[in-house]
């Protein structure tokens, strides 16, 4: 039990606990599943009562996924009521909110009790996702999620903060920030190699704010708003102004509550040329409540974090719903890292891993302040065990739809002692037995990439690939270019399966020279099982020398295109976003069963613009001016002075000697 | 004379027909000593795709011509090629008719042109015109120089043939184009004072009442022209977008003019002032030109022009050829040229050696800004020495005419003739 409070949570939790123990010691497996299938009907029934889907197959899902749990899950005394802790602390929210508390049989009564307790004001959970890759490579995914119910933008400031950093809070109240999402990122995430990560970013730095529409003048608001996280988080963004910032009009929607459709309160910019290193994951590891002392955080050392494949820490600030209702708001901040490590080739060819070799660092307790802690390992691909072995192994299951798939997890509680067993400490360990698997491919993606060459033009290929067999889908593709590529909108040509493809909307800004730049999104519908590809043409400019980088023949970076699209689903997706979820898995509000939200960000370009010769401006001053004085001074020349007769001039000798006769009083010569 | 003048203008429209079907238009539209980022017809079919697409094509830093081109190439943009040829081939017949009009009184009894060479000269003019490379290749690029050519062309038509209403208009539509020509309206006043008889005095009322009256009509119809684009587009913005970007030369693009590299490698805090000194350069020869050439507008026009496409931002090949189609107007001078040889050399080198520079630099990555820098350095250098060649063979014979041609010494020695 925590000591910060959350006694309802942790009531029910002890009661639960101690029957499900009971019970479990009777007719554990009958009842473990009848437990289960109850649930899962709760859950199926508030499913139907929230959404109003008449459906039929989300229940089935459900009961399929409970016979398969519960014949794997192995049975050990106190897992399952850990397991049933976890569900049914879910079910307290359910009950509180819906009038369905019937339909949940025994323990209903027990858990509509906290309700009339006044609820913590704000929690923190923690959550680490190892996804093990058929690259060979693991990809761990951090999650931390505060949750506040203050409102910040009230008249009297919020002055005691508890779990929520301080800094971050007066910048929302400060700058009327409705949604703030930043995130750094090194390296490129390879969506054909690796699949989806669970919260997708940009190479470099990438910053998007909806503003409050209170805000007045909004970009002196975001102006101060990215110079105060560049202080914040030590990173470059005050580089961030109007040349790289772009006001998206449909690829950005809020995902937080508030479905505002004004778009002059979003700004977005990237930075693709923002290096990503220490500096910026110290000041990102002090927002967390326990920082990198306890936790999950006490894995993130720089160290081994920068030497991955892929990295990316990002703070995403939103409000959110409390209830199904949407009757009170809390705001949530969500710090995640994700990273890919490159164990396979960097292990000696053994394919085995442990948090030890990849965080140089062993888990030992739960951030102390955490209402959840727990690490999840995706198993999907292993249900029998055949392609790797877990150590310490783990009975508790967790499935999760999660980007159109539903996953398999094996959790480890880190809130629980016997997590870490008689060596207090986690050390997990996983070491492969084959390497075959087939990987789904990743339903979309998209690549791209400059065609043509020398230093006058070129063209942008975005390549973006369906590969669904028989669905077509839309997607929006955000295109941010700078103003020094002058992009030709006339040349835009979009074909999939060699065919013209007019996009359907198209959303285009002409860039202002040192201004702004080009924004270009067009909602384009990719037929199924084709590869669409889109080509502008663009010009180099030649910029004023002082507007080159230090490095001016490196080539320019332009932010990646961002693709977001609603990619059909094959499983039915969770509508309801207030459910307890696990982290990864709740990012982007889900509207509908049938499909799910996917952003795709594409490589970044470098491209190289023609340079001046940085070493010579007093020369081309000088040279030039001479030039001008040469036009100047010849037309000069002949406007002032007059055609005369030449006089010949006497010879220095004649003139020297007519003065010695002058002065010797004869006649000249 | 109309025979050769059919056959010229057959021949010049096959030229450009063919070049117009071959792949090498493609290429040509792209070069930058052809189009300029005002001219570039690229940017004209950006521009129509910008109000295509319902964004004023003002709001980015593409298009940069004039609202009346865009609604004209609005409407005309499937016979945009036709439009083209039609413009220059025509509009260039009547410029030869211009010049034909071009007479001088003449005393001295060798500097007098014949007759007969006089009856070849406008077909010369076309035929320096129609079949001068730059213009055969700012054709075939499609730039919009074309046009502003044109209207120059039927200003100077309008101007010689004495009708000040068209000739104030058509001034007008130049100007409105790329401001510099506005420059020009020196020379048409003292052109039309010279044939009103009307003296050149500050004293005299009739003398203003003439400046007064060609002033009002050049006004009246550029605010009938601007207000006509704010109408046509709802926004003032091509104002700055135009305008603005002639004088203030925003875009770096390489081209034949002496801008671009100067203000890339300019000092931050020095760039106003040498920016407000380029451009005042272009204008400020008006006043001490007219002064000197108040008797002689015609001769004033070509300096006005070649000093307007040497010294303005964003020169292009056809704004050279446009003056350069006057030189054989001037042929009687020919005698007092002094570096004509090596002028022509010079430019002629340099013609071929921009586009051999131009690849070295962007293309092939051996050679550096500079070297294409060094040649536009030294083609404005050539087009200076020619336009104070010609000036100084024009005020030579003005002195042979008043003077004699063959001028002796006291002593009676032949005497040589020098600037004091």
């Amino acid at each position: 039990m925590t000591p910060y409070g959350s006694s309802p949570l942790a009531g029910s939790t002890h009661d639960a606990l101690t029957r499900k123990s009971t019970t479990a010691s009777r007719k554990m497996a009958a009842h473990r599943c009848s437990c289960w299938s109850w649930l899962f009907i709760l859950f199926s029934l508030s499913v139907f009562v929230v959404a109003d889907i008449h459906e039929t197959t989300p229940v089935n899902d459900h009961q399929g996924g409970v016979d398969h749990n519960a014949q794997t899950a192995e049975q050990t005394a106190d897992l399952p009521a850990v397991e049933g802790r976890r569900w049914e602390a879910t079910e307290v929210k359910e009950a509180g909110v819906d009038a369905a508390a019937d339909a949940q049989g025994t323990s209903a009564p027990e858990t509509v009790v906290p309700s009339s307790v006044p609820q913590p004001k704000d929690d923190f959970q923690e959550e680490l996702v190892i996804r093990p890759l058929h690259s060979g490579d693991i990809y761990a995914s951090f999650q931390f999620r505060t949750l506040w119910d203050t409102d910040f933008m009230r008249e009297n400031k919020v002055s005691h903060y508890r779990l929520f950093p301080k800094s971050l809070g007066q910048v929302i109240s400060k700058f009327s920030v409705r949604e703030l999402h930043i995130s750094f990122t090194q390296g490129y995430w390879r969506t054909m190699q690796w699949g989806q990560p669970f919260i997708p970013s940009p190479p470099g730095a990438e910053l998007w704010v909806w503003f409050q529409d209170s805000v007045t003048d909004v970009d002196a608001t975001w102006k101060e708003l990215t110079n105060v996280l560049s202080g914040i988080f030590c990173a470059s963004l005050n580089f961030i102004d109007s040349t790289n910032t772009v006001q998206p009009s449909a690829s950005f929607k809020p995902l937080g509550i508030g479905n505002v459709t004004d778009h002059s309160f979003l700004r977005y910019a990237t930075l693709p040329r923002e290096i990503v290193c220490t500096e910026n994951l110290t000041p990102w590891k002090k927002l967390l409540p326990c920082g990198s002392k306890a936790g999950l955080a006490v894995l993130l050392k720089s160290e081994k974090l920068f030497h991955s494949s892929f990295h990316s820490q990002a703070v995403h600030i939103r409000s959110v719903c409390q209830d199904w209702q949407c009757k009170t708001t809390s705001w949530e901040l969500r710090q995640t890292v994700n990273s890919v490590f490159d164990l396979h080739n960097s292990g000696q060819a053994k394919r085995e891993w442990s948090l030890f070799k990849m965080f140089s660092r062993t888990l030992t307790e739960a951030c102390p302040l955490a209402s959840s802690s727990k690490l999840y390992i995706d198993i999907t691909d292993n249900p029998e065990g055949e392609q790797f072995e877990l150590s310490p192994a783990t009975s508790l299951l967790s499935q999760a739809v999660v980007l159109g798939d539903r996953r398999t997890f094996s959790v480890y509680d880190l809130t629980q002692e016997t997590t870490f067993g008689s060596v207090r400490s986690l050390n997990l360990l996983i070491r492969w037995k084959s390497n075959e698997g087939e990987m789904l491919r990743p339903l979309l993606h998209a690549e791209r990439y400059v065609a043509g060459y020398g230093l006058q033009t070129g063209e942008i290929h975005t390549l973006m690939y369906n590969n669904h067999p028989y669905r077509s889908f839309p997607v929006l593709l955000l295109d941010s270019v700078p103003w020094y590529l002058r992009l030709y909108i006339h040349t835009l040509s979009v074909t999939s399966k060699g065919k013209d493809n007019k996009p359907s909307y198209i959303h285009y800004e002409p860039s202002k020279d040192r201004v702004k730049p080009h924004l270009l999104e067009m909602l384009i519908q990719l037929p199924p099982n084709s590869v669409t590809e889109v080509t502008v043409q663009f010009e180099r400019a030649l910029l004023k020398w002082t507007e080159y980088p230090p490095d001016p023949n490196h080539g320019f970076y332009v932010g990646s295109s961002v693709i977001s699209s609603l990619v059909p689903s094959t499983v039915a997706m969770d509508t309801n976003s207030t459910r307890e979820r696990p982290l990864f898995s709740s990012f982007f509000p889900c509207k509908e069963e049938s499909s799910y939200f996917v952003r795709i960000y594409t490589e970044p370009l470098l491209v190289n613009l023609p340079t001046p010769d940085f070493s010579m401006p007093y020369n081309v001053i000088c040279l030039t001016c001479t030039v001008v004085a040469v036009g100047y001074g010849s037309l000069y020349n002949l406007l002032t002075r007059s055609f005369q007769i030449e006089e010949p001039n006497p010879g220095l000798a004649k003139r020297i000697a007519n003065v010695i006769r002058k002065m010797r009083g004869v006649p000249p010569l | 004379m109309a025979a050769p003048l059919t056959l010229l203008l057959i021949v010049a429209v096959t030229i450009r027909a063919a070049l117009f079907r071959s792949s090498l238009a493609e290429l040509i539209a792209e070069r930058v000593e052809v189009v300029s980022p005002i001219t570039a017809w690229k940017r004209v079919v950006e521009g129509l795709a910008l109000l295509d697409l319902g964004v004023s094509p003002y709001s980015g830093d593409v298009f940069h011509e004039t609202p009346l081109i865009i609604y004209m190439f609005h409407f005309l943009v499937d016979y945009a090629e036709i439009t083209f040829m039609v413009s220059l081939n025509k509009n260039f017949r009547k410029q030869k008719f211009a010049l034909e009009a071009d007479r001088y009184p003449m005393d001295s009894l060798e500097l007098i042109r014949s007759p007969k060479e006089m009856y070849y000269i406008p077909l010369k003019v076309a035929m320096f015109y129609l079949l001068n490379p730059f213009t055969i290749l700012s054709c075939v690029a499609k730039s919009t120089c074309g046009l502003n050519n044109a209207v120059l062309a039927l200003f100077f038509l309008s101007t010689i043939k004495g009708n000040v209403l068209l000739s104030a208009i058509f001034l007008c539509l130049a100007t409105y184009q790329s401001i510099y020509p506005i420059t020009l309206c020196a020379p048409a006043m003292l052109y039309f004072m010279q044939r009103q008889y009307i003296p050149v005095n500050f004293r005299r009322v009739s003398f203003w009442w003439f400046i007064v009256q060609y002033l009002f009509m050049y006004l009246g119809s550029l605010f009938v022209l601007i207000c006509l684009s704010f109408f046509l587009l709802g926004s003032w913005d091509y104002l700055p977008s135009v305008y603005g970007f002639i004088l203030s030369v925003p875009d770096l693009t390489p081209n034949i003019g002496l801008f671009w590299y100067f203000f890339a490698e300019m000092f931050e805090h020095f760039r106003l002032f040498f920016l407000c000194v380029f451009q005042i350069n272009v204008f400020f020869y008006t006043i001490p030109l007219s002064i000197k050439l108040k008797e002689h507008p015609v001769f004033l026009m070509f300096m006005q022009l070649a000093v307007i496409s040497i010294f303005k931002s964003y020169p292009t090949v056809g704004d050279v050829a446009l003056y350069l189609a006057f030189l054989p107007v001037w042929s009687h001078l020919h005698r007092f040229l002094r570096n004509i040889f090596l002028v022509s050399c010079v430019l002629l080198a340099c013609s071929v050696l921009f586009p051999v520079l131009w690849h070295l630099w962007i293309y092939a990555g051996s050679a550096n800004s500079n070297f294409y820098y060094a040649i536009t350095l030294l083609f404005n250098v050539a087009q200076i020495l020619l336009v104070s060649d010609y000036f100084y063979a024009f005020l030579r014979r003005e002195h042979h005419l008043t003077n004699g041609l063959y001028l002796k010494r006291k002593d009676g020695s032949e005497a040589t003739l020098i600037l004091k």
